[in-house]
């Protein structure tokens, strides 16, 4: 956010608040309210995924069983590690056809989302107010907690799914109140809660997980951008300059072992619950 | 005031105790890692996958426990709260 059109310059709070505005269609009334879309969230998850799948079509169509490009290497190496991982995890040939891309598209695609943390956080708003002019706008959607839920409840739908396939309706129905514990009639409601607990826990902390790591990634980048901030505001401590500098750089590097990570983590515990809907008990 | 100092504490203590048992976690994961290594070198790279999806899980407590810390440090909510209060 630049100053101009503010009677005085955004303080630290009101700089950080604006940062952590959403662009939505309407005002947000309440913590849940299901009417309100983050429209720049949406948008750039949208765009993003095209990107995503727009680079595997390119690397497929250009694919020879000759001497392979960088691009195609790089390619290839992440399909072999996703689909490894996902032979050591899903037991099941046939649901490894549609598993294993799932699993390549969601890390892709997350990969990308998360990076663009790696932009200055300035750059995107900078362009808009000066291009578009939106009021507000946040560049980095799995910093957002409704994009994060979203797709790990895209997630629970898959092993919900396949838990029908694999065992019938009538055996995952009897898995449900028979799983953890036995098969008795007076353990049942005690199997049942268990096991609501179980998915209810794994679905919220896959989502928990990735948009914690992602929005307090973006909160430090900011709190990094008011130090030089400051500095510009101030003119004077030239300390400021360096740290801002330095403590940029380092954040960045971490960063990026931290983007990779947390879409692999993503990854893994998909394949992870899908393999999970494929074991009986 | 009052409210601005508790804030402060909590947001140290989170970061701190947060960082406190990722740290253990990290370092209990890292040595035995280097163990199993050393014992059988062959599985090392089954188990360095492995090892970093723990990382991220051991990690994702803690990063959000920053994450919530730091938004109570530079955009306080209970500020806003005390404000709203009928005086």
């Amino acid at each position: 956010m630049t100053t101009e059109g503010h009677e005085h310059a955004p303080s630290a709070g009101e700089y950080i608040i604006h940062h952590l505005h959403h662009l939505q269609n309407k005002h947000q009334e309440g913590v849940v309210d299901f009417s309100v879309i983050n429209l720049d969230s949406v948008f750039f998850t949208i765009v993003l995924g095209v990107v995503g799948c727009w680079l595997l079509w390119l690397a497929a169509r250009k694919a020879t069983s000759g001497r392979p490009g960088r691009f195609q290497a790089a390619v290839e190496i992440l399909v072999e590690m996703v689909d490894s991982q996902a032979k050591g995890i899903v037991h099941n040939a046939q649901s490894r056809r549609l598993v294993a891309p799932l699993a390549l598209t969601v890390f892709v695609w997350i990969f990308l989302l998360n990076a663009m943390d790696m932009l200055p956080v300035d750059l995107l708003p900078w362009v808009n107010e000066h291009t578009v002019g939106l009021p507000y706008l946040r560049v980095v959607p799995t910093a957002d907690l409704s994009i994060t839920m979203g797709l790990s409840l895209g997630v629970l739908l898959v092993c919900l799914f396949y838990n029908v396939k694999i065992k019938g309706a009538g055996g995952w129905v009897h898995e449900l109140f028979s799983a953890p514990f036995g098969d008795k009639w007076f353990l049942y409601p005690v199997n049942f809660a268990m096991q609501l607990i179980e998915f209810v826990a794994k679905t919220v902390s896959h989502g928990m997980r990735l948009f914690g790591n992602m929005y307090a990634g973006e909160l430090i980048f900011m709190l990094i951008a008011l130090m030089g901030g400051a500095w510009s505001l101030s003119g004077t401590g030239i300390a400021l300059f360096l740290g801002h500098i330095i403590a940029g750089s380092v954040w960045t590097i971490f960063h990026i072992l931290i983007i990779t990570l947390q879409a692999f983590v993503f990854m893994m515990l998909t394949l992870v619950y899908v393999g999970q809907a494929h074991d009986a008990h | 005031m009052e409210v601005i100092s508790f804030v402060a504490l909590a947001a140290g203590l989170i970061i701190g105790l947060g960082a406190i048992g990722a740290c253990i976690g990290i370092g209990i994961m890292g040595s035995k890692y280097l163990e199993s290594a050393a014992r059988q070198p062959e599985l090392m790279n089954e188990l360095q996958t492995k090892m970093f999806l723990l990382a991220g899980l051991i990690d994702a407590a803690f990063i959000i426990g920053t994450g919530i810390a730091l938004w109570f440090a530079t955009a306080n909510p209970f500020l806003a709260q005390i404000a709203n209060l009928p005086k």
